[in-house]
């Protein structure tokens, strides 16, 4: 099925534009991106997994969570819930921080707004704009995404030197 | 002082993309660039500085010109990392696809 993946920087705007199509109701799509329990379950590419330790979800609220590696190290970050509309939309400031929720100052940031559209055929499309404070700002979100993003194909690659050895 | 340089910074301002964006139709000599803007040509100047600082642009001494030109190398780290972040976000979706599954 398609589901209209959508990554588009913008560099000028110092924006990337997200959007994806998902096949299941918008009440529970919303649940996915908006109960700790279930965000867990996906934000993390494995063999990386998410931890959650404060999630107040509305405005002025904070989710504070780790990525955690398989050795156990951990990335916190924080997101502030600048606005909600229930069932359909919210915004956040996201930023690094420690255990305790503490950024510091002139850390990088990002806003992220997230919208939520039913579509036809009990579908849900959602719909991510993130805006950067500058461009070096983008390369650590980015780079976070590598890190990550390398340890997984490094997992992937022992999955098929175990099979091949079978 | 440390003057070492990212290529973030080199895309960072609007004028210096402007300037990445002619280099890549041709190598162009300073006095060229600056042609194409209407900033004095100390601030072009000053921008194609940065760029080559962040090993963003090249020189090539043509005679007695010199002209600047694109590091494609360098610039590919930037598609480096967007790929990177691209990923991250198919591998999520793919994920929460499984979960809806379940849920």
């Amino acid at each position: 099925m398609n589901n209209n993946f959508v990554f588009e920087p913008n560099l000028d705007a110092k924006t990337i534009h997200i959007v994806r199509e998902f096949n299941a109701p918008i009440e529970k799509v919303w649940r996915a991106w908006t109960e700790p329990g279930l965000i867990e379950k996906w934000i993390a590419p494995k063999p990386w997994i998410a931890q959650t330790k404060i999630m107040n979800f509305t405005v002025g609220g904070i989710w504070l969570y780790a990525m955690v590696s398989p050795e156990g190290q951990k990335h916190w970050s924080r997101f502030e819930f600048t606005a909600i509309e229930n069932g359909s939309s919210f915004s956040s400031t996201n930023m690094f921080s420690d255990e305790d929720g503490n950024t510091a100052a002139g850390a990088p940031k990002s806003y992220t707004e997230t919208k939520f559209t039913a579509i036809e055929g009990n579908r849900t499309k959602v719909d991510v704009l993130k805006t950067f404070t500058d461009a070096a700002t983008i390369k650590m979100f980015a780079e976070r995404g590598f890190k990550e993003g390398t340890i997984m194909g490094y997992n992937q690659l022992d999955e098929l030197l175990a099979s091949e050895s079978n | 002082m440390d003057i070492r340089r990212d290529i973030y910074q080199a895309i960072a301002d609007p004028t210096r993309r402007a300037i990445l964006t002619l280099l890549t139709i041709s190598a162009l000599t300073p006095n060229a660039i600056a042609a194409h803007f209407g900033s004095s040509r100390q601030a072009v100047s000053k921008h194609i500085q940065i760029l080559a600082e962040c090993g963003a642009v090249d020189q090539d001494q043509r005679g007695r010109e010199i002209y600047y030109k694109l590091n494609i190398d360098k610039m590919k780290e930037i598609d480096h990392w967007m790929e990177a972040f691209r990923k991250l976000w198919e591998i999520r979706f793919d994920q929460l696809d499984n979960l809806l599954n379940d849920i």
